[in-house]
């Protein structure tokens, strides 16, 4: 190694952090030590700590000894924002110390000239993301260009495992280390609670330093003046207390879980907000230029306070961000983690955090995470196997840089982390798929991909393959969106998805980019609008907006309705709830599945208590309908919580233990499973990423609405004609692992194996009456049952309209199923108590 | 599954909630934008969709012919999603149709995708196609018609219901011309608000949703101005 003495820094940074104020710190030694014996780090830290400067040092530390051209370090994170602020970071100690050191940022921003210029003459440090290491590398010279590689940081490593970007970062950094042997990889990582399968994931042999605790964070919950909601999930009541705190603070996050409840948050606020300070907001929606000028006016300290979803769980350092205020349900405690480290980013300085429950069960759910936080009981689902739609680009990307062999292939992708368990056949599968489209019916000699030669060498057909290819890399897919823009070609505010604007009439009123807009007309690809308007505005909502509690946070929940000594510390209408629960019937036990049912109206309702979170409630739900249905009892609906599952029926279900028996799992589930909204759109998902559905052609007109293939009539094609084709195979597998949350349903149902408590009550307990009045709001229509509601908006259509009724047409009688379609709309706020 | 009846010119017509309309007075069966072999014409640019739409257009079309028994079956042009289609056909394909043309008069009405008589197959092939009062075209025409059956647009049609909206491909019809959803495998479609199609019905008129079972009927506004003035018909089932 070069340097000899490991782990010293050398005089010439000895002086520049001196000159700073600074220290190193001892992490930061650390990992040059680790660096300058050849060895791969994980760095686990909390933020603030100097992580990227750690990353960096054994770096700026070979340089400044060896200067030489030609890339040596890539850095790659996921956000591109991120990579533009290190750039900007680096170029105080290069320039200050005279190092002579090139440091270029690539994205897909990046101008053709500049890129060339990059091709022409590497950078030493080159920062960039998934999507854009994964276009160099499908580039000609990809093989040239990385063989000077020394070492790859990874910023944001936790976040980035387990998701398909990640499986494309861990593909390519196999694809490297073919390309330049000898390197080595630094992750950088926030504390998280599957710290091996991190450490896999960035290189097996990955020395891990860990940077332990900093200070602990001090979190607190405020409740809305007057009344606790017993349900809804937005906030707004706790309006006032948030803008007091607000004007308290220097600088605040108010976080929000959905994007809906931002745009209704920051609106509420704003109603308020007589000294009219600076608030500002921003999500996943807006369009860019919006976002990063709120980002700015944080940097420069100009805004007191940014309403925000997730997007602003990662990224760049705000050091004026003195507060972080999470609204609604934290969820998980290693999320609000994540949240509350957006706050004073000083390592040793506490951060703070205020918990803003939205309903009487979210409190609790505050009440867990503080504990959680407190025993930094971290949560999460270790990665997963690598996804085979990703591999699908990769391989095509493989071949456009330079022709492989399927062997040689093989052996490298088993390198990468996530497909470390690949069987050949799936590998062979889906490299036919690339090759051919991999169909039983041999249509497609003329038009295959890749060609095998005599030796085996598979090369790209044509030049327009690869351009194709190129310009699809990728990995996020979103639902369709239009964009959303002031009539007459003004200002564009972002985008919405088109279902929703689908269910705009001209000349309605709805809420985004917080303002209220009128609708105008569709125009093309793009959503015109104009200022103000009247009436109910609607809320655009987004597919998958919403995460499931986490079962850690569940488990501490039910173990807290058991410990009645903790609920003297409770707000007073929550322990006074849980006390007339207890009164009235029982508390779900911490190992039971305590089931409710009891008439009401004209029905009967089952209120199951299972605490599995609201996706592993709603496949449970159709599971339990479908089960009832069989059994005569003629189920009418359900609706998912984070908590419960709620089912309404014409007849009163007896014998509940039956209806949650393990073997609920086998078919119905698979035949559910199949013809599910779920399933489709993760088909349409693996679909785009491998390669089948191309979102953009070369020559493509963007300002155009492109009429692309349905995926869902492929689907249901390619289901009944192949039923094993890889591309199916890639969705049961991604829709298995984590999206339905099934798992978490076939653990309840072994745990609760004859522990079924059936309380058979006279009316409405207080525990359920959340979820009653989640009825109407939230509840949601099973699938399959489209054409039912069809026929609901037909009939309705012919009472209200004064057009002709459609013909007379004799009536099949309507064996669908009706779970989910809530008949009547009663006043749900009533009198619940009798 | 259950047709409902609608009358055009005085004749009484089915449409069948497949997509297809039946004439019972002349036993014809109509059907519009087939879009065979849209699969390898994705495949030829780089898509390499499941190659088996044309198979699965052609199953529920024979489907419709031993339900309906019909002595004429009218294609309303776009049978082919390229001129060079059937040239593409698999043998097993071309077999099917050419059984299907044994069971009844195949009329191949020209499309803008394919203008000209398929090679090679079996059956008449024609710009227009009148029978009685009804014509058959691929396009409406704009203006004044009476008795017109079409296709080309690939008419659906939004319902938005209890917080969420329904998208299915729908015939539309006001009394003077009849609008026939796309009723290949691989179709997509045009919303029926589009001024492309609205323009068409300036009076208003029902739109008939198809279902598994059965159709679903609601009315469409009268046209009031341009919503969306110039639709290109070429994107409609990809270039």
């Amino acid at each position: 190694m070069q340097g000899g003495m490991t782990g010293t820094l050398p005089e010439l940074f000895r002086s520049w952090f001196a000159s700073r104020g600074w220290a190193p710190r001892p992490h930061q030694l650390a990992v040059l030590a680790a660096a300058r014996a050849g060895r791969s780090t994980l760095l686990i830290a909390p933020t603030g700590g100097g992580k990227t400067l750690a990353g960096f040092l054994p770096s700026l530390v070979e340089l400044a000894e060896a200067p030489r051209p030609g890339l040596h370090t890539l850095y790659v994170s996921p956000l591109k924002a991120l990579s533009a602020d290190v750039a900007r970071n680096l170029t105080a100690p290069v320039t200050e110390m005279a190092l002579g050191i090139s440091i270029e940022t690539r994205s897909g921003d990046t101008t053709q000239e500049r890129r060339r210029r990059q091709r022409e003459m590497p950078p030493n440090m080159l920062l960039t993301t998934p999507e854009s290491l994964a276009v160099l590398l499908s580039q000609p010279h990809a093989a040239e260009f990385f063989a000077p590689l020394r070492r790859v940081v990874i910023d944001e490593a936790h976040a980035l495992a387990g998701t398909k970007r990640g499986d494309q970062l861990a593909l390519c950094l196999a694809r490297i280390a073919a390309l330049a042997p000898g390197v080595h990889r630094i992750g950088l990582s926030a504390t998280v609670a599957h710290r091996d399968a991190i450490r896999a994931y960035v290189a097996p042999d990955a020395e891990i330093i860990d940077v332990a605790g900093g200070a602990a964070p001090e979190i607190s919950m405020i409740l809305p003046e007057g009344r606790l909601p017993w349900s809804g999930h937005m906030g707004l009541f706790s309006a006032p207390e948030i803008l007091a705190r607000i004007r308290a603070a220097r600088m605040t996050i108010v976080f929000v879980n959905t994007r809906a409840q931002a745009e209704l948050m920051f609106q509420e606020l704003w109603k308020l907000n007589d000294e009219t300070l600076p608030i500002a907001i921003h999500h996943g929606s807006l369009e860019m230029v919006q976002r990063l000028r709120v980002e700015a006016a944080m940097s420069e300290g100009l805004l007191r306070a940014v309403v925000a979803t997730s997007s602003l769980d990662l990224g760049i350092d705000w050091g004026g961000v003195d507060q972080v205020l999470q609204v609604g349900a934290p969820k998980g405690v290693s999320r609000l983690l994540q949240r509350v480290g957006r706050a004073n980013h000083r390592m040793d300085e506490a951060s703070r955090a205020i918990l803003v429950p939205a309903n009487r069960f979210e409190v609790l759910e505050c009440e867990a995470a503080i504990a959680g936080v407190a025993a930094n009981e971290l949560d999460g689902d270790p990665p997963q196997p690598g996804g085979l739609d990703v591999l699908a680009q990769h391989l095509l990307g493989c071949a456009c840089a330079a022709p492989f062999q399927a062997d040689a292939m093989f052996a490298e992708i088993t390198q990468a982390a996530p497909y470390a368990d690949l069987t050949r056949r799936d590998f062979d599968d889906t490299l036919e798929f690339v090759e051919n489209g991999g169909y039983a019916l041999a249509a497609y000699e003329t038009y295959r991909k890749l060609f095998r030669d005599s030796e085996g060498w598979l090369h790209v057909r044509s030049e327009r393959v690869m351009r194709q290819h190129r310009m699809n890399i990728g990995t996020i897919v979103e639902a369709p969106t239009l964009k959303v823009r002031y009539a007459g070609r003004g200002q564009a505010l972002g985008e919405i998805e088109e279902y929703f604007v689908n269910m705009l009439t001209p000349g309605d009123t709805f809420m985004f980019a917080g303002r209220l807009l009128r609708f105008i007309r569709l125009h093309e690809t793009v959503v015109e609008v104009t200022d103000g308007g009247t009436g109910e505005p609607k809320v655009p909502a987004y597919a998958g907006g919403r995460m499931p509690m986490t079962t850690n946070l569940a488990r501490r929940v039910r173990a807290m309705l058991n410990s009645p000594e903790l609920w003297q510390d409770f707000p007073a209408p929550v322990r006074e709830w849980l006390e007339l629960q207890v009164s009235r019937s029982v508390m779900p036990g911490p190992d039971d599945l305590l089931v409710e049912t009891f008439p009401r109206g004209d029905r009967w309702y089952l209120v199951a208590y299972c605490f599995e979170g609201r996706n592993a409630h709603q496949s449970l739900g159709m599971l339990v309908t479908r089960r009832m249905e069989r059994f005569g009892l003629q189920p009418l609906g359900f609706v998912a919580t984070d908590y419960v599952l709620g089912v309404w029926s014409a007849v009163e279900p007896t014998d509940v233990a039956r209806l949650f028996e393990q073997d609920m799992l086998g078919e119905d589930l698979e035949a559910w499973m199949d013809d599910s909204s779920m399933l489709r759109r993760t088909f349409r998902t693996v679909a785009v990423i491998a390669g089948l559905i191309a979102r953009h052609y070369p020559g493509m007109d963007k300002n155009r609405r492109q009429v692309t293939v349905n995926s869902d009539l492929i689907y249901d094609v390619l289901r009944k004609h192949q039923p094993d084709h890889i591309l199916l195979r890639a969705t049961r597998l991604d829709a298995a692992r984590g999206l339905t949350d099934i798992g978490r349903i076939a653990e309840m149902l072994v745990r609760i194996d004859g522990r079924v408590r059936h309380q058979r009550l006279r009316r409405v307990s207080p525990l359920a009456v959340p979820v009653l009045l989640e009825i109407g709001r939230e509840s949601v229509r099973t699938e399959g049952s489209d054409d039912a509601l069809l026929e609901e908006a037909a009939l309705i259509a012919e009472a209200t309209t004064d057009a002709e009724p459609p013909p007379f047409r004799p009536r099949p009688v309507p064996a669908v199923h009706r779970a989910n379609v809530a008949r009547s709309k009663r006043s749900p706020q009533g009198r619940l108590f009798g | 599954m259950t047709a409902a009846p609608i009358h055009l010119a005085g004749e009484r017509l089915m449409l069948d909630p497949t997509g297809a309309l039946h004439w019972p007075a002349q036993r014809l069966l109509v059907v519009a934008d087939l879009h065979f072999e849209k699969s390898t014409a994705a495949a030829a640019r780089g898509q390499l969709l499941p190659p088996f739409d044309t198979r699965e257009t052609l199953a529920l079309l024979s489907g419709l012919i031993r339900k309906y028994g019909p002595r004429t079956l009218v294609a309303l042009g776009d049978s082919f999603h390229d001129a060079k289609g059937p040239a593409r056909l698999q043998p097993r394909d071309q077999a099917s149709i050419a059984a299907l043309a044994k069971q009844t008069n195949i009329v191949w009405v020209h499309g803008n995708h394919d203008p000209e008589a398929p090679d090679g197959l079996a059956g008449e092939s024609t710009p227009e196609f009148r029978v009685g009062p009804l014509i058959f075209r691929h396009q409406a025409s704009p203006g004044r018609v009476m008795g017109e059956l079409s296709g080309h647009f690939h008419p659906k049609a939004h319902v938005a219901v209890r917080g969420t909206t329904l998208c299915r491909p729908c015939f539309v019809a006001d009394g003077y011309r009849l609008m026939l959803p796309a009723i290949g495998a691989y179709t997509g479609g045009l919303d029926v608000r589009d001024g492309a199609i609205a323009g068409l019905f300036p009076r208003g008129g029902r739109v008939f949703l198809v279902g598994r079972e059965r159709l679903y009927s609601f009315p469409l506004a009268a046209h009031r101005q341009a919503r969306n003035a110039q639709a290109e018909p070429q994107l409609l089932g990809g270039p």
